[in-house]
């Protein structure tokens, strides 16, 4: 296994598939529910020393390769974290993760009275910020801040 | 259309004031005003053989005459419905639906809803152009451009002016837009004044307060020898839980003669209409008064939308 983990914690290493390294300390499990993978060889660590960051969780998703959508998304509840794609227990890509400029069908529109709460349409959301992260609504306008948004990824 | 106009109008739909640009505002304000100089009987032929669709989900007489008289001084005709009732939707066809039937065969749709960013969705989707005749609590875009064009007429400019917003700024979608709309204009000094509980919402001054000099506070007097504008809104009852507390906060935002001892001589009130009671009548025959004019310039402001958008077409 490369260079992802921590010395003296027992993670499943990764042969093919995805690690997803320096995330906020207590964000992996919200991570593994928003991605929704089922049937796949999944490891956490959580709360693992970083020099870095002080205390960081890890997540280990065995045979899977997120999709841009996926990565994304993540990015609302791991930002600043690195994506790792391993092939053949080789890390063979690092990224990242970043807001987008524009949020699609990531996460719900706070606003009740909006049509993407009316009718069957796909969320829109430009970012406006990204520290403090702001996003304002496509349709609507309404403004969510970080808070409402980790709240209503889907 | 040229290339030219595409610079000076670059919008196909008029949704959100958040769109334009203070040169596409002061195109608009232009184009408004040569309305107003253009003889009946030329303007009849601007949108001759053109359809309007004016589309009202949710009653709003006002707002619906004076688009509908708009799109007749310019020669269209205009199909449509005065609410929700007698639509389709009542069947329950979504307003995705409605749009892309009435797109089919309108040269341009004016929409009025009660869902916030409908307007949007109804331009996305629309082979003609749409103009938001307001969308639920969320924008009012042609209200915003009529207020300006009213300001702009009575003080030949809008930099530099005093502007107060009274009443009920958490909830009064008029006075959202006109603040983002001033925020695009140089030296504007805002000052909201309102009850605690019905203060502009932080978001808008925060950002608003980015670009022009924002000035809170409860109390009117303090204010009013600086003030150009004074724009007054309508405080709904439904609002309060306390009823008490409405009669009190009512009547301390009343306006009456005695606030023109106090003002410049070129003091001017506005109002978006209807008022209940919060400016009195006897204000009404004086040359502070502005919220008539300020109603009447709605048709010049929707007539320039309407001729603006058939010239440029959706694509
Ligand atoms: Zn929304």
């Amino acid at each position: 296994m490369s260079s992802i983990g921590v010395k003296g914690v027992y993670v499943t290493p990764v042969q093919n598939g995805t690690a997803l390294d320096h995330l906020n300390p207590g964000t992996s499990l919200k991570v593994l529910e928003v991605l929704k993978i089922k049937n796949a060889r999944i490891g956490v660590a959580m709360n693992v020393e970083s020099k870095k960051m002080g205390l960081k969780d890890i997540v280990f998703i065995e045979g899977v390769e997120l999709s841009p959508e996926e990565t994304e998304k993540i990015a609302f509840i791991g930002k600043g974290g690195t994506l790792n794609l391993i092939k053949n227990s080789v890390v063979v890509k690092k990224q990242e993760l970043n807001y987008p400029q524009i949020a699609s069908g990531i996460f719900k529109c706070l606003n009740p009275c909006c049509i993407t709460n009316k009718e069957l349409l796909e969320t829109k959301f430009h970012i406006v910020s990204t520290s403090p992260l702001k996003a304002k609504c496509h349709y609507c306008e309404a403004r969510m801040d970080e808070n409402e948004i980790t709240a209503s990824i889907k | 259309m040229g290339d030219a106009f595409d610079k000076e109008f670059p919008l196909t739909d008029i949704v959100s004031i958040s769109d334009f640009s203070r040169s596409s505002i002061e195109f608009v304000l232009q184009q408004a005003d040569l309305m107003e100089k253009t003889p009946r009987e030329k303007k009849l032929g601007l949108l001759k053989g053109k359809v309007v669709a004016s589309l009202f989900f949710e009653p709003s007489t006002r707002t619906r005459l004076s688009f509908e008289t708009a799109a007749h001084n310019l020669g269209a005709s205009v199909v449509g419905f005065a609410d929700a009732a007698t639509s389709s939707t009542k069947k329950g066809e979504t307003l995705s639906d409605t749009i892309r039937m009435v797109s089919g065969y309108a040269d341009l749709i004016v929409l009025r809803h009660f869902i916030e960013g409908a307007a949007k969705r109804a331009a996305e989707i629309s082979h003609c152009n749409v103009i938001n005749a307001g969308d639920g609590s969320n924008q009012h875009p042609t209200q915003t451009l009529l207020d300006l064009y009213t300001i702009q007429k009575e003080f030949g400019k809008i930099d530099g002016l005093s502007i107060c917003f009274l009443g009920d700024l958490k909830y009064g979608r008029t006075v959202h837009g006109l603040a983002y709309a001033l925020a695009m204009f140089k030296k504007i000094k805002l000052y909201l004044v309102a009850p605690e509980v019905l203060k502009m919402p932080k978001a808008i001054v925060e950002e608003v307060g980015d670009r022009i000099e924002i000035v809170q506070g409860e109390k009117l007097e303090e204010f009013l020898p600086e003030l150009d504008v004074l724009y007054s809104t309508r405080i709904q009852k439904e609002r309060f839980l306390d009823l008490l507390e409405y009669e009190r906060v009512k009547s301390v935002y009343v306006l009456d003669k005695k606030l023109l001892e106090s003002t410049k001589e070129s003091f001017r009130i506005m109002h978006p209409l209807p008022r209940i009671d919060e400016i009195h009548p006897e204000l009404d025959a004086t040359n502070a008064a502005l919220y008539f004019k300020q109603a009447a310039n709605g048709i010049p402001v929707r007539e320039a939308l309407l001729d603006i958008l058939s010239r440029r077409g959706k694509a």
